[in-house]
């Protein structure tokens, strides 16, 4: 008796997370996408019309100016943060005095949340009062930026705040990489009289690359959530331009009653997300059996 | 090149090198630095100086005025008592997804049974999934349970997506508690219970850190959620900062939007300061093992 107790109560223990699992998770995402092939307005209905609402989404100039500005943030949010991530982190790597202080700077943006990072560069940025003052008093009498309200130029706003926030994060994971590569395979470099930066890029960074990888595959994962930051910073503006996959969700389906445009959209950001991320789940399981 | 020549270059490079680091440090110092500046000057001495001047008569009337008195939407009672909301919300959802964590951790990782590990597998995913895909079933769910716009609701949405993260801490460090212990603790006669409770728990100390750093981290700094299900009233801080950067009753003030942004930031700021080391363990074990 004691003993058949036993046996059930691990299964016991996950039964609660397991009904979780099934109901809010996956229930939910079959739910949305069920939704995503209704004409869902303001309430659930159960009209389906087949791929309708995807195919009105992509016909929708706005949700097309949110998949081109995530590319845009992408392809820069990613790039610069691993530049200044794997910099940073080879120069911290050279014994360096109060290594300790200089990493907790760069990496104390990653605690404070997004909308608070918005708020505060949406200041820095202010045409007029911000950096463009500041550098009009330097001498630069005609130095003019203002991106925040150039409908081109928005989104680098959200690139240049987002790349403050996230790269010390790259150089605290390339960091961990560093001290894990073999010593002995540096000093030997060394002795064959190769110059410090080609030790680098021809011996170590190749060594590094499954953590440029898992890197990049956050970095992605962060950039396609992106909401709050655009919500804060620009708040998608001026008009349209600068708004991004999960903006557009969050417009349509709960301030202009077009949910089921809304769970379409949805549904293709969890695609963009399993497509990137499947992958790389496979890759790392199968890398740690064998 | 001779020897003295070596050693030239070498210090220039290192002078170089901690130019660099320190120069890096500065700009990401910047922003956090123009934030406490302009939340002490007045509104007069912001639009007459730049962002870098220190406050001529430093005051804390923004602060007082973002603390107590500052629009964020229709009322007018500062940030204070979206404070409160975040700590409502934050202190049982972080309790109680940590404990969950905890337990389904050691079932994962020493009471493994048939279908488990896919179990596993499949809660691992969820970490990943954008919620735009369960925004809006959950808002159904609950609105049937008759917590739409209530701090209890909001609380569950943690729990319930914070449940995945938690696991998979607790999972990646009982997997390195050797199993011999658990099974001489079988053969002496204790159960699934009382190794957890004489064995796990007293090793789990650094842990439960990471994770309850992790977890009042995230749920803080969330706005996703708090945006979608919280009425007025339950808003948390970071909604009703961005409410509040937004409202301009007669003239934008600055200062208090630096004030309100430092307020909503400074509890994780300083667990962060505080305790980064358990932060950045989270954080890499968060982002980048499974």
């Amino acid at each position: 008796m004691k003993s058949a107790l036993q046996q059930l109560l691990p299964k016991l223990v996950l039964a609660p997370t397991t009904l979780i699992l099934v109901v809010c998770v996956y229930g939910f995402i079959g739910w949305t996408a069920l939704l995503s092939f209704t004409k869902s307005r303001m309430m659930p209905q159960w009209d389906f019309i087949g791929l309708d609402q995807y195919i009105k989404l992509f016909d929708n100039p706005r949700w097309m100016v949110a998949l081109e500005n995530l590319g845009a943030f992408c392809f820069f949010f990613i790039l610069i943060s691993l530049l200044l991530g794997v910099v940073l982190a080879i120069f911290l790597d050279q014994k360096i005095r109060s290594e300790g202080a200089l990493r907790t700077i760069y990496l104390y943006p990653m605690a404070v949340s997004f909308i608070v990072t918005g708020t505060a560069w949406k200041w820095i940025l202010n045409p007029g009062l911000g950096i463009e003052k500041l550098i009009r008093e330097i001498g630069f009498q005609s130095f003019e930026f203002r991106w925040l309200i150039d409908s081109e130029m928005a989104i680098y706003t959200i690139v240049i705040a987002a790349v403050w926030q996230s790269s010390g994060f790259v150089m605290a994971i390339f960091l961990a990489g560093l001290r894990g590569v073999d010593e002995s395979l540096i000093n030997a470099a060394e002795i064959d009289g190769a110059p410090h930066y080609k030790i680098y890029t021809r011996v170590v960074l190749p060594i590094l690359r499954p953590v440029f990888f898992s890197a990049i595959v956050i970095l992605l994962h962060i950039a396609i959530k992106s909401f709050d930051l655009v919500q804060s910073l620009t708040g998608g503006g001026p008009g349209y331009s600068s708004d991004m996959p999960a903006n557009f969700m969050y417009t349509h389906a709960f301030n202009r009653a077009q949910m089921g445009l809304g769970a379409a959209s949805a549904m293709v950001m969890l695609f963009g997300i399993l497509a990137v991320i499947v992958p790389y789940l496979y890759s790392e399981l199968r890398e740690k059996n064998g | 090149m001779d020897r003295t020549q070596r050693i030239v270059s070498a210090r220039i490079g290192r002078v170089f090198i901690y130019a660099l680091l320190i120069f890096t440090a500065l700009l990401y110092l910047a922003p956090l630095y123009v934030m406490i500046v302009t939340s002490l000057k007045d509104i007069e001495e912001i639009r007459s100086g730049n962002l870098l001047l220190f406050p001529l008569k430093p005051s804390l009337y923004a602060w007082q005025k973002a603390w107590s008195s500052a629009c964020t939407g229709s009322e007018c009672d500062g940030l204070a008592p979206f404070f409160w909301n975040s700590l409502r919300i934050v202190v049982p959802a972080v309790a109680i997804s940590t404990f969950i964590g905890s337990i389904n951790g050691y079932v994962f990782s020493k009471w493994q049974f048939k279908g488990s590990n896919y179990l596993f597998g499949a809660l691992l995913l969820g970490c990943f999934i954008p919620f735009q895909v369960i925004l809006l079933p959950m808002a159904k769910l609950l609105a049937v349970l008759g917590l739409a716009n209530t701090v209890t609701g909001l609380v569950l949405v943690h729990i319930i997506y914070g449940i995945a993260f938690t696991t998979l801490f607790f999972r990646n460090y009982y997997i390195g508690i050797p199993t011999e212990l658990v099974n001489a603790a079988k053969l002496d006669g204790a159960g699934f219970i009382k190794i957890y409770k004489l064995i796990f728990l007293p090793l789990s100390k650094p842990i439960f850190v990471v994770t309850i750093i992790w977890q009042f981290t995230q749920i803080w700094n969330d706005f996703l959620f708090g945006v979608v299900y919280s009425g007025s009233g339950t808003q948390p801080i970071t909604v009703a900062l961005n409410n509040l950067v937004n409202t301009s009753v007669g003239g934008k003030e600055y200062n208090v939007d630096m004030a309100a942004a430092i307020i909503a930031a400074l509890p994780t700021l300083l667990v962060y300061f505080f305790a980064g080391k358990y932060f950045i363990k989270g954080l890499t074990a968060g982002a980048v093992k499974g």
